[in-house]
């Protein structure tokens, strides 16, 4: 029968308040009763029907107890079959069977047959005259649906024994639920296409939506958090004035990343164990820097000018020939502002954010390569105020607001400041960046006018991006180790908000 | 920067207060120390033997007093000792006026000679020296001055390659003494801490073998042929600086006068090294800061006497001090505030100038900005008015980075997700994994990595994408990742020999290659650049073929190792190749440890910066 048949009889029958148990219209509509009740359980979910069990439970004869049904207990067949002479084990279990087995343990626990083991090998002999079958009676009751007047001890005895077994099952008294219609409208899950051109979506009833499970991911590529920090920092930059430098040079010489910066060649910062020498290419050609500022470099290096009394060493080109990864972007800094001096000086405001190297251990603080941001201003007349104010104007940007400044060393800026300031994060201080005026040991000898200085800053890309998205190993934010599930749950980045 | 540990409870008593730890770190950032750490003798210690798997604790017999390790500033030599931070911190605290050092008046004495050699010019061609008299040391003062020797070696001195410091008991040993440069086996003694009698080149191999501290100064002088020495009247060694002195002059508790000598390659830091000293440990003397000149005969016969304890006048302008920090300071106040730096000033009667006297612990300052510094820091940073310059600029990105940071966008867009992997990888990363061989001509080498992973600058992105998604086996498949970052290549049209290179990578790990996918991404990157297909017949790209000069197209081609055969095309944009796309070969995938198939693009991106009427625009500036 059709299901939709079934359900419609069944509603009727409901509707005229007479389905008193469900096995019977089961039966009735020759189905299964299990069909029955999954389609009552359906009308139960749409509150059509209600359901009310009706408990059923009866004693039926086990696949084991079959085997003995309209025979013999097994227990009375061993008994038979042992002849008077005795007979082995065996033998007995051979032209029985199970019942052999089975019966063989039943017989010896009733003492009607013993082992005797006087004629050497052990035989089952008859210990009485005669048996009665008490099981097969029963037995054959149960299989022909009689429950009737049987001894519960003997019951009891067959249940233990397995042959008998209770069965109980539920049918179900049905009447009409809340929600009862002769008819059942089917729930549609979404609104589609085609229920919008038929307008059937009007008389469509929509199953009740799971508003607290979560919706699929959607699919779609993700950006690196490191870089969508320092996209902020590029905006806060470029919303200040600042123009970006072209730091796409990692490999650089010596001479600019420590001479021009009047950093001396026996400087702890040029030994290798700070900095990545290259074998290849191994050197740049003095030929390569401008040879009058060159000339300057070395002078200011050896003894002074520009007010200065240098560092009185003996300056050597080989040493500022030597190739490195830059170990500061300020290699780059020192590069513009040469190109500034001869360009003719204008006031300008620089800023990068790249990588730099260093021939450090890699632990879960540091690597050998990480980013840095820098900012520079080059003007008539800039003063330490400017810096310190320039400073608050863009850490008030990052949401740093409460700033403090330590006196500090640096080899080419005078005065140095390290900034510290006070993380409402971390509640405490920490230090968030270096600055300081370029000495003019630096600026002069490049060419830079008389009166201009230059106000600069740096600090690292990594740190800040760790506390903000509470990362405590670097590995897991910068290099091949970073944990992709970390990329995609990623929020925006609101710096410079 | 250095770190002196100096015993708590005898700084502050030489300041004349006791701190709290708070105020103690509030005075060290006024002035620009810190307080980097707060320990004892037992606690380091116990520290040591915690790394340690042998060795039996003796905790017992260290001290529990505290020790405060103070971070110095690496100009600040002055402040590598206990009595240095003293009294740099009463200066600054207006506790002590700064001491004048000055020399004893020898007159009607014998004044210490020393005669140098002309074989010195060979190795170690300097000396200065000088005598602290009457010295008073107990045993925190000669830890001290030991320490401070040991510090200078480490920082001013580059581990005594610059200069090298000895000290000796004056009573012990007889002047004149000679500076000399002899053979190794000419030169036997009784080395410190040693019974026996070495000589030089045996001593040396002694200490390459047996000595884990001093067998790192060796190679300044081993392959010399002369080594440096210094003898007193009766042919008795000295020191063989830079390595080790004489048992028979060695200085002890009972020491009363000391000679000091500084051998060196370095004369300007040899005086610096030696006037340090002499200003710390003068004060300890009979005559306190009054220190005895040696005469130092040079090679030429000519006659220097050390110490140089003179101060430098410099005429800093008043104008220049204020325009600088953004102050409105009269020449006296500056005055008052540089001597609490220790730099003793007087305004010029004009008052357009301070005169500043720079004594010898402050041999940091070489400019009249170090003075204006000294100037802010005596003001007070945090005392300084807020101003923002005036100066006015426009921002402006540079084009190369904007046009990637847009890229990058789309390429999110696309579905692929961002990584950022390291310039730095061992050569086998950049080559034999990608079955490339190294013909010498692509990548720059690096001398002396730390970490043995980074011999060589990456010259393809592909290494770094194939590492991340090992690194990130458990992540469902599809993995779609990209990159877009710089390779370096060496170059000749640069004059530092190589370039940097902008690129994109893109790589798709799948369970079955798909060579579309890869193929998609080219297309849809070309199509945002505004990059039309070479062979594509719809005539109003034409027109943009024309302002760029040309399209992109692919060649199918197996000029790539790296790639499988047949799964393997080149990109082309004005007839020059720009990039490459394909299936990565297996033994590549088994080289990286990936297990799932992968396609890749690899694309050089700076050929692709011009404006919106196609014009290129300049890549590479420096």
């Amino acid at each position: 029968m059709a299901a939709l048949q079934l359900e419609t009889d069944l509603l009727a029958q409901v509707g005229a308040g007479q389905l008193a148990d469900s096995a019977e219209f089961a039966k009735a509509h020759n189905v299964d009763h299990q069909a029955v009740v999954g389609l009552l359980k359906s009308l139960v979910m749409a509150d059509m029907v209600v359901m009310e069990a009706i408990e059923h439970s009866r004693l039926t004869v086990t696949p084991a107890g079959q085997l003995y049904v309209g025979v013999a207990a097994p227990e009375v067949q061993v008994f038979n079959a042992v002849p008077a002479e005795g007979i082995t084990l065996a033998d007995l279990k051979t032209q029985l069977g199970v019942a052999g087995d089975v019966g063989f343990k039943q017989a010896m626990q009733n003492k009607w047959v013993g082992i005797d083991k006087s004629g050497g090998e052990p035989k089952v002999v008859r210990k009485v005259e005669s048996v009665q079958d008490t099981v097969l009676p029963i037995l054959n009751a149960l299989a022909a649906g009689q429950e009737g007047s049987i001894n519960e001890a003997e019951l009891m005895a067959l249940m233990r024994r397995k042959l008998v077994a209770k069965e109980a099952w539920k049918t179900w008294k049905v009447s009409k639920g809340p929600c009862f219609a002769l008819q059942r409208k089917k729930a549609a899950t979404e609104l589609t296409t085609d229920m919008l051109q038929s307008g059937a979506w009007r008389d469509t009833t929509f199953k009740p939506y799971n508003f607290d499970a979560l919706g699929l991911p959607p699919s779609g590529g993700h950006l690196h958090p490191l870089l969508k920090v320092r996209t902020q920092f590029r905006k806060i930059f470029t919303q200040m004035g600042f123009e970006e430098m072209p730091t796409n040079n990692y490999v650089e010489s010596s001479f600019w990343n420590f001479d021009a910066l009047f950093q001396p060649q026996q400087h702890p910062a040029r030994d290798a164990h700070d900095t990545f020498f290259l074998t290849k290419p191994a050197a740049t050609p003095a030929s390569n820097f401008p040879a009058d500022y060159l000339e300057r470099v070395k002078q200011t290096h050896q003894h002074g000018g520009f007010g200065s009394i240098g560092y009185g060493y003996d300056w050597k080109v080989a040493e500022a020939e030597k190739n490195l990864l830059r170990t500061h972007t300020t290699a780059v800094s020192s590069r513009m502002l040469y190109r500034l001096a001869q360009e003719g000086f204008h006031p300008a405001k620089y800023f990068s954010i790249d990588r730099v190297f260093r021939n450090e251990a890699i632990d879960r603080t540091h690597l050998a390569e990480f980013h840095q941001i820098e900012g520079v201003v080059c003007d008539y007349g800039l003063t330490l105020s400017d810096l310190i104010g320039t400073l608050q104007q863009f850490f008030d940007r990052l949401g740093l607001k409460k700033l403090r400044f330590k006196p500090a060393f640096n080899p080419y800026t005078e005065p140095s400041m390290e900034i510290f300031s006070y993380s409402e994060q971390l509640e405490k201080w920490i230090e968030v960046g270096n600055s300081g005026m370029f000495r003019p040991e630096m600026l002069r000898p490049m060419g830079l006018p008389e009166g201009v200085n230059v106000i600069a800053w740096g600090l690292g890309l990594e740190r800040p991006t760790m506390i903000l998205y509470q990362v405590d190993n670097i590995r897991d934010l910068f290099g091949h180790k970073v944990s992709l599930s970390m990329v995609r749950k990623n929020a925006i980045c609101r710096l410079g908000l | 920067m250095p770190v002196v540990g100096v015993n708590r409870d005898k700084l502050f008593e030489a300041l004349g207060q006791k701190y709290t730890e708070e105020e103690f770190e509030e005075l060290c950032f006024e002035y620009g120390i810190e307080l980097d750490d707060v320990t004892s003798e037992k606690e380091m210690l116990r520290k040591e033997l915690a790394t340690r798997t042998t060795g039996a604790a003796d905790l017992g017999a260290a001290s529990e007093e505290v020790i405060y390790k103070i971070d110095i500033p690496a100009n600040r030599y002055d402040m590598l000792c206990l009595e240095g931070i003293a009294r740099s911190l009463n200066i600054f605290r207006q506790r002590e006026t700064p001491p004048l050092y000055r020399l004893a008046d020898m007159a009607g004495k014998q004044i210490v000679r020393m005669t140098v050699k002309p074989e010195t010019a060979l190795v170690r061609p300097f000396v200065v020296c000088a005598v602290l008299r009457g010295i008073d040391f107990d045993s925190v003062r000669y830890n001290s001055f030991i320490d401070l020797q040991d510090k200078l070696h480490q920082n001013l001195c580059r581990q005594r390659t610059l200069v090298a410091v000895g000290t000796h008991d004056l009573a012990k040993i007889r002047a004149p003494f000679t500076y000399e440069a002899l053979p190794p086996e000419d030169i036997r003694f009784v080395p410190l801490k040693q019974t026996r009698e070495f000589n030089a080149r045996e001593l040396l191999q002694h200490y390459l073998a047996n000595d884990q501290k001093l067998k790192k100064f060796v190679p300044i002088i081993q392959n010399s042929l002369v080594y440096p020495a210094i003898y007193d009247a009766d042919r008795t060694l000295l020191s063989l600086p830079p390595v080790i002195n004489g048992a028979h002059s060695a200085i002890s508790l009972d020491t009363r006068d000391v000679f000091i000598e500084c051998t060196a390659t370095d004369l300007t830091k040899a005086k610096i090294v030696l006037n340090t000293v002499v200003a710390m440990f003068s004060q300890y003397c009979s005559t306190p800061f009054e220190i005895e000149p040696v005469e130092v005969v040079d090679a030429l016969g000519d006659t220097q006497v050390y110490p140089q304890l003179d101060t430098r006048q410099m005429d800093v302008a008043v104008p220049y001090i204020n325009s600088c920090i953004g102050l409105d300071l009269q020449a006296d106040k500056i005055a008052q505030l540089l001597s609490k730096m220790q730099l003793s000033a007087a305004a010029a009667p004009d008052g357009s100038s301070v005169v500043v006297q720079v004594p010898i612990t402050r041999s940091d300052v070489l400019h009249a900005c170090d003075v204006m510094e000294d100037v802010a820091i005596a003001y007070g940073y945090n005392n300084l008015v807020k101003t923002v310059p005036s100066t006015v600029t426009a921002g402006k990105e540079l084009p190369l980075n904007q046009m990637c940071e847009l890229l990058r966008g789309e390429c999110a867009m696309a579905g692929f997700t961002e990584v950022l992997t390291w310039a730095l990888c061992s050569h086998a990363e950049n080559f034999s994994k990608l079955r490339q061989q190294d013909d010498g001509t692509t990548a720059a080498c690096i001398g002396n990595p730390a970490t043995a992973e980074f011999e060589v600058c990456r010259t393809s992105l592909l290494p770094g994408a194939l590492k991340t998604l090992a690194a990130n086996k458990d992540i469902p498949l599809p993995v779609k990742l990209f990159e877009v970052s710089d390779v370096i290549l060496l170059s000749s049209q640069k004059g530092c020999g190589a370039e940097n290179r902008r690129r994109l990578v893109a790589v798709l790990c799948d369970r079955a290659a798909s060579f579309e996918v890869i193929h998609g991404l080219l297309n849809r990157v070309m199509e945002v650049l505004q990059v039309p297909y070479a062979a594509d017949p719809d005539p109003t790209l034409q027109r943009q073929r024309q302002l760029l000069g040309g399209g992109y197209d692919w060649r199918a081609d197996d000029d790539s190792p790296a790639f499988f055969p047949g799964r393997h095309a080149s990109v082309y944009f004005r007839d020059r190749r720009v990039g490459e796309f394909g299936i990565v070969h297996p033994e590549v995938l088994e080289a990286f440890d990936l297990n799932n198939t992968v396609a890749a693009l690899e694309l050089d991106l700076e050929p692709f910066c011009f404006d919106q009427l196609g014009r290129p625009m300049e890549t590479q500036i420096l």
